[in-house]
């Protein structure tokens, strides 16, 4: 008896969790399959979901119409660099506020936070300006150094909570065993905080792939990453929805694929020794 | 071996010197299909200019707007040449933001650029930018609805017999709506339509001394006139209708009439992306009988950033793109259907642009009939018909339309859409100091 019920909760929770997972997965679907429609077919009314005729002309005028390798090679590095150095600062920074907090932590991490909270339109023209006068418009590094400081506060933060959650004592006896500071935070607490700074690292990489604002206002020919390669297929006056969906496609292919790499590794490491 | 290290070492030598003399122009533009046919073709730029290279920025409209605003405001210098609307054009050159095209070359013709373009560009006289394609707005119809109703469209119809036509050819059992207009919210959506349409109803945005003018009977009877009409004869869910989706309607056929940009017209005629390609008629935007027709006026324009060192290129860059040969190198590519149009005079007499475009000489027409200085059928302190060129108008358009786009939706009545945009047009009038 109390298997049948088990099975019949199976099924409903089985059926739920796809239903949702399809319902969150279709926007995704939905471009993907535009981008094989011709313009017209985009855009027709009532829409066929698989039953057009199939066509890559889409991905073929894109490809003439863009250099995508480039719009990619400077998301990589745009979106790689920024996280690995915001590893980097953050690290140190979360230990500090986990392992050895002092009265003020908890204000400094809500005013860190609280960086997050001005939409980033009131501090365009300044940054601009300061952009400007370094030289910095329209390269990687500008937007490799705006990426780092927008997703450091999120970084530390969730480094912090991570950390939180690994004993002090660990570190404690590291210390007694004569191990230095750095080699505390490189042998002792990094290895035991993986998923937690794998998971950090994965999702930051998506924010700052996916990051528009700051990517397309202090870029231009050179540095544009692929969400200006998306923002030039769009239009209030024409028809573009099939281009813009093989656009598209072309620019969350990348980060999709990382992700369901990565999610087998993130999984297994947020899980290790849960069940000890 | 000596030699060899020699020659290789001359040889890029002269590579890299070679690549030093080459000036690279950027140039940031929009997203259509005229600029796109252009980007394609740049190899006959290049060629005839060998020393100067092109780097492309293009972005969809409102992030370039966006964007160019930004770094000609702070002088960023990012760009060498920049794509921009007649609604820029005069508050940038007022700024001084933009260089006047004094050198485009002896054979580049300035007089036969369209005069409603060419005086919406020239600000004290001089040009501050040069236009690559105008449009201007009109009523496109099915020719089959019409003849089936035992209507005929006249070339330059009223408002009272556009109602009265949408009303009859409207069957909503059948999906078929007799009009389809703009009813998204935003200050290049529905207040372009809607503005210079309160034009033709004798309305203005501002009287002489900049006040606002909702409150005046001209805007009740034009924004009650289009929410009964879209409300009797209009799609569902028409308030959230740009152009795009009134293109789609249109194209597969339910829509009886449709008033909106000229360019729509080659893309309602193509028959690869419309249904209703061999059955399109074309007519002057309407009036109400007060002299001015709902028509506005256009133009994607090259303009040059002052301050810009790279100046000599850039003028040639215009005056290749925007001179009479680019047309005739459109036409020898890819069909005198595809040319830029709205820019030029010349474009118009020419039999060939007239026999592929069967939408030309409406066009010409609406675009002859707009004119940007006198908009409004009472005197208006301002330049534009569709918009009013000044800086505060893309916040101020855009918060109105969310008024009337609601109004057209049915969350608010017409008197009280107008009540608040009168009121939030006068607060930010009063805080930009335009009423003392």
């Amino acid at each position: 008896m109390a298997r049948n019920v088990s099975t019949q909760r199976k099924i409903v929770v089985t059926v739920v969790a796809w239903t949702i997972g399809i319902l969150i997965f279709f926007p995704i679907l939905w471009t993907f399959l535009t981008s094989f429609k011709t313009e017209a077919e985009a855009i027709a009314s009532p829409p066929s979901l698989f039953f057009f005729d199939w066509t890559t002309e889409n991905y073929h005028e894109v490809q003439s119409r863009s250099n995508y390798f480039l719009h990619f090679m400077n998301s990589v590095v745009v979106s790689f660099g920024s996280t690995l150095i915001g590893l980097i600062i953050a690290i140190p920074s979360a230990w500090a506020m986990a392992f050895s907090p002092t009265k003020r932590t908890k204000d400094v991490l809500m005013w860190m936070l609280s960086t997050k909270m001005m939409p980033s339109v009131g501090v365009l023209v300044p940054m601009y300006l300061m952009f400007r006068n370094t030289g910095l418009l329209d390269t990687r590094t500008g937007l490799v150094i705006v990426l780092t400081l927008i997703n450091l506060p999120i970084i530390i933060w969730m480094l912090y909570t991570y950390f939180k959650e690994i004993p002090g004592e660990i570190l404690e006896a590291a210390r007694m065993d004569g191990a230095s500071l750095s080699k505390e935070i490189i042998y002792v607490l990094t290895p035991m905080a993986i998923p937690g700074i794998a998971s950090t690292l994965l999702l930051n990489i998506i924010l700052a792939w996916n990051e528009a604002f700051w990517t397309l206002n202090l870029s231009a020919a050179k540095a544009a990453p692929l969400t200006a390669f998306i923002a030039s297929y769009s239009s209030p006056e024409g028809l573009f929805y099939a281009k813009l969906s093989a656009a598209s496609t072309m620019a969350i292919a990348p980060i999709l694929i990382l992700g369901w790499f990565s999610q087998k590794q993130l999984v297994r490491g947020l899980t290790f020794g849960a069940v000890k | 071996m000596n030699l060899r290290t020699f020659l290789l070492g001359t040889c890029s030598a002269v590579a890299l010197s070679g690549l030093a003399q080459a000036e690279t122009l950027t140039i940031a533009t929009v997203n259509n299909g005229d600029m796109i046919r252009m980007q394609k073709l740049t190899e006959d730029f290049t060629s005839k200019n060998p020393d100067i290279q092109l780097e492309w920025v293009t972005l969809e409209e409102n992030v370039l707007r966006q964007r160019v605003t930004t770094d000609i405001a702070t002088k960023g210098g990012q760009y060498d040449i920049m794509t921009i609307g007649t609604y820029e054009v005069p508050i940038w050159a007022k700024q001084g933001w933009l260089l006047p095209l004094d050198n485009l070359g002896a054979d580049y013709d300035v007089d036969d650029l369209l005069p409603a373009i060419r005086s919406g560009l020239t600000i004290d006289g001089k040009l501050y930018a040069a236009p690559f394609y105008g449009e201007s707005s009109m009523v496109m119809y099915r020719k089959d609805l019409f003849e089936k109703a035992g209507l005929t469209m006249p070339d330059a119809p009223t408002w009272d017999f556009i109602a009265d036509a949408a009303r009859k050819i409207t069957d909503k059992n059948n999906e078929l709506y007799g009009i389809c207009l703009r009813g998204k919210a935003g200050w290049g959506e529905n207040m372009a339509f809607l503005t210079a349409t309160a034009n033709a109803f004798g309305a203005r945005w501002f009287d002489e001394n900049w006040k606002p003018q909702f409150d005046q009977p001209e805007w009740k009877n034009a924004l009650d006139f289009y929410v009964k009409l879209m409300n009797d004869a209009g799609p569902p869910g028409a308030s959230s209708n740009g152009f795009n989706e009134n293109l789609s309607l249109f194209q597969t056929g339910k829509c009886g009439m449709w008033i909106d940009a000229t360019v729509a017209a080659s893309f309602v005629t193509n028959p690869k992306e419309s249904t209703v390609a061999d059955k399109v008629g074309f007519a002057l935007a309407p009036d109400t009988g007060l002299g001015k027709r709902g028509n506005w006026l256009w133009a994607w324009n090259l303009a040059i950033p002052a301050g810009s060192q790279k100046v000599a290129s850039a003028e040639k860059f215009i005056a290749w793109a925007t001179g009479k040969d680019y047309l005739k190198l459109v036409a020898d590519k890819e069909g005198w259907a595809n040319v830029p149009p709205g820019t030029r005079t010349s474009l118009y007499a020419n039999p060939e642009y007239q026999k592929a475009a069967p939408f030309a000489k409406m066009t010409l027409d609406s675009i002859n009939a707009a004119d940007p200085k006198n908009p409004a059928v009472k005197p208006v302190p301002y330049v534009g018909v569709q918009f009013v060129a000044i800086p505060e108008f893309q916040g101020l358009g855009t918060a109105v339309g969310q008024q009337f786009s609601a109004a057209l939706a049915g969350q608010m009545s017409v008197d009280d859409a107008l009540a608040s945009a009168q009121k939030l047009t006068e607060r930010e009038m009063t805080k930009a100091g335009y009423i003392k």
